[in-house]
């Protein structure tokens, strides 16, 4: 019972622009939504059809299954003109429709429904106001409306990824949308760069750059394009991590010796001792309610995952499974933590949920790192090595669907999923 | 771990006591640094760089003479391993010494690991290395001070293979001079 999805839009179209991410999807067991997607009218004159973002968004999730809607005449774009008996012989459960027209000014208006095919009712209705510019933004938010009715989660299409692109010997920090579109360079380097992380709001990114030929944190303001250099004390500078209220970083420091956790303002200045052991102490996570900092830490001999008072204070051992278990990553609702965990020679992504230390190993990689997840806590994208070279992949918290996006564009390693738009 | 590294050091020391009068080709080695090391021995002088232009160039020409031991400026370890091991006790032992005779000098030693295992954590273990060899160092007598251990984790992979080969080319401590 395993089915795979091509994205071939997504395919198509990153062939028009270069360090695209293309999108394979398997998803094995569970009952997907069966879901008609319909062209919209007058979408077929702009740069960017609507329904064709909507309908990848929703069948890349794995949580739907898209109804054909080939030969559908004429096509439906007003609530009296659908034909719900129809739609019930196609098995479709829910239905989308809507329509593109000129708002003046260059603008647009997009309008879409959603129907309950089984009650014949509609579920939502939304119109959008956009620049043509905006038509695949506006497709994202309609998904995201859709997948919220449907399946009562947030849905995720408006958010944004970053990730590092490995090219010969040039190192690029992206950030492209979550299906891998409109990827961006927002910094290129000589030199790696690594482990970035998103502020709360999304303004900002925090990283390890080694142009001093060394690791140090750095903050680069995205909107603005500064950048501020807030850790690079003696030694290593690594592992940020932001407080849920964006003020502060937990960072990795070697300034007195081994690595230890330490806590900085996220605009620098001086550094704050949290952990106090003879061994490694690194890869600080802050739990959503800001109390407590997980960390990865050798101090009993093999490394496991600890967490301890935000503040500092004495830690407790999270992990016992296995003698490798490091960089936790707590789940958005602070109730399971994400990491990387040795099985033999391999290293794959496992998940904790908290309350009962029950663990599940999610992934099926050689060298799989990074695991960061989705805002609404779904899915758990990471890096996946393969044959040396990196790539990104995403797995569902419960290890039934799994994407993996491939690029051309060369080795893509340490991705971070962004936040939910404030807007 | 940190018992072993300690007892290496003391053997280091050890060695290096003897290694002078025991072995044929070392008398060489400390002649040529003790000549370059003569006119800033009065350590008053090390200072005043611009009056002493030749010791400048007496000490790049040390460091680049690819028959010293100070050519030989990488430490390679054990998978899952800080400790240094015999065969790099020379190389640490020479670079210890010349650093004993140039009271300016400073380095930054470099730790790497290979490919397996998480970016971050293996960004640790690879300082760890760095301050595996530091800590033989500054048991020979460099001020601490003097040696800034870092890491590149497996960012910075001197061989790119995939196999054990590579790896262990990978797993090491590099030896890099201040201004260099």
């Amino acid at each position: 019972m395993k089915q795979t999805l091509l994205f071939f839009a997504a395919l198509i179209l990153s062939l028009a622009a270069r360090a695209q991410l293309t999108i394979d999807i398997t998803t094995s067991g569970g009952r997907q939504i069966p879901i008609a997607v319909m062209p919209m009218r007058g979408e077929g004159g702009q740069a960017q059809s609507v329904s064709e973002v909507v309908a990848a968004d929703l069948g890349r999730t794995g949580l739907f299954r898209l109804v054909n809607t080939v030969g559908i005449s004429p096509v439906p774009t007003e609530p009296s003109e659908v034909n719900f008996p129809d739609w019930t012989t196609r098995s479709a459960e829910a239905l989308v429709i809507g329509k593109v027209e000129p708002a003046g000014d260059g603008r647009v208006e997009v309008r879409f429904r959603l129907f309950d095919v089984g009650k014949q009712a509609q579920l939502a209705s939304f119109s959008y106001v956009v620049a043509t510019g905006q038509l695949r933004a506006t497709a994202h938010r309609i998904a995201d409306v859709i997948y919220e009715r449907l399946t009562g989660d947030k849905g995720v299409f408006s958010t944004k990824i970053t990730y590092v692109v490995k090219r010969g010997g040039r190192y690029e920090l992206q950030v492209a949308d979550a299906d891998g579109f409109n990827a961006q360079s927002v910094l290129a380097s000589q030199e790696p760069i690594m482990s970035p992380s998103w502020s709360p709001d999304g303004s900002r990114l925090a990283y390890v750059s080694f142009d001093q030929k060394k690791p140090a944190v750095v903050v680069q303001n995205l909107a603005q394009g500064t950048t501020r250099v807030v850790a690079n004390f003696r030694g290593n500078n690594s592992a940020p991590a932001w407080s849920p209220d964006g003020r502060t970083l937990a960072v990795a420091l070697t300034k007195d010796g081994l690595t230890q956790v330490y806590r900085i303002a996220a605009t620098g200045g001086e550094a704050t001792r949290l952990t106090e052991s003879s061994g490694i102490d690194t890869q600080p996570n802050f739990s959503p309610d800001g109390q407590w900092i997980a960390f990865t830490s050798d101090r009993g001999g093999s490394p496991q995952i600890y967490r301890m008072p935000a503040a500092g204070g004495p830690a407790q051992r999270v992990t016992f499974e296995g003698t490798y278990n490091v960089g936790p990553r707590y789940s958005p609702d602070g109730k399971s933590l994400a990491y990387v965990q040795r099985d033999g020679g391999r290293y794959r992504i496992a998940l904790m949920e908290l309350a009962t230390g029950q663990v599940q190993v999610l992934t099926e990689g050689s060298i799989d790192d990074s695991p960061s997840f989705a805002p609404n806590g779904k899915m758990i994208l990471y890096e996946a090595q393969v044959g040396g070279r990196g790539h990104l992949a995403a797995v569902s918290g419960d290890g039934r669907v799994r994407q993996r996006l491939t690029s051309a564009a060369g080795d893509v390693q340490d991705p971070a999923w962004g936040p939910l738009p404030t807007n | 771990m940190r018992n072993i590294a300690l007892c290496l050091a003391i053997a280091a020391i050890a060695a290096a006591g003897c290694s002078s009068t025991d072995k044929k080709d070392e008398p060489v080695v400390t002649d040529r640094s003790s000549g370059v090391a003569t006119p800033s021995t009065s350590s008053t002088t090390s200072g005043t760089r611009p009056t002493t232009p030749g010791t400048g160039v007496a000490v790049v020409d040390e460091l680049r003479n690819p028959n010293s031991p100070l050519a030989k400026r990488s430490v390679y370890f054990d998978y899952d391993s800080n400790v240094v091991k015999d065969e790099f006790r020379g190389t640490v032992q020479a670079h210890s010494r010349y650093m004993g005779d140039k009271r300016d000098t400073r380095i930054r030693i470099e730790g790497n690991t290979d490919e397996r295992g998480s970016r971050e954590y293996n960004l640790a273990l690879g300082q760890r290395r760095a301050e595996a060899v530091k800590k033989v160092m500054t048991v020979l007598g460099v001020q601490d001070g003097r040696i800034e251990t870092v890491s590149y984790g497996e960012e910075k992979p001197q061989s790119p293979g995939h196999d054990e080969q590579a790896w262990a080319q990978n797993r090491r401590a590099d030896i890099r001079y201040s201004g260099e």
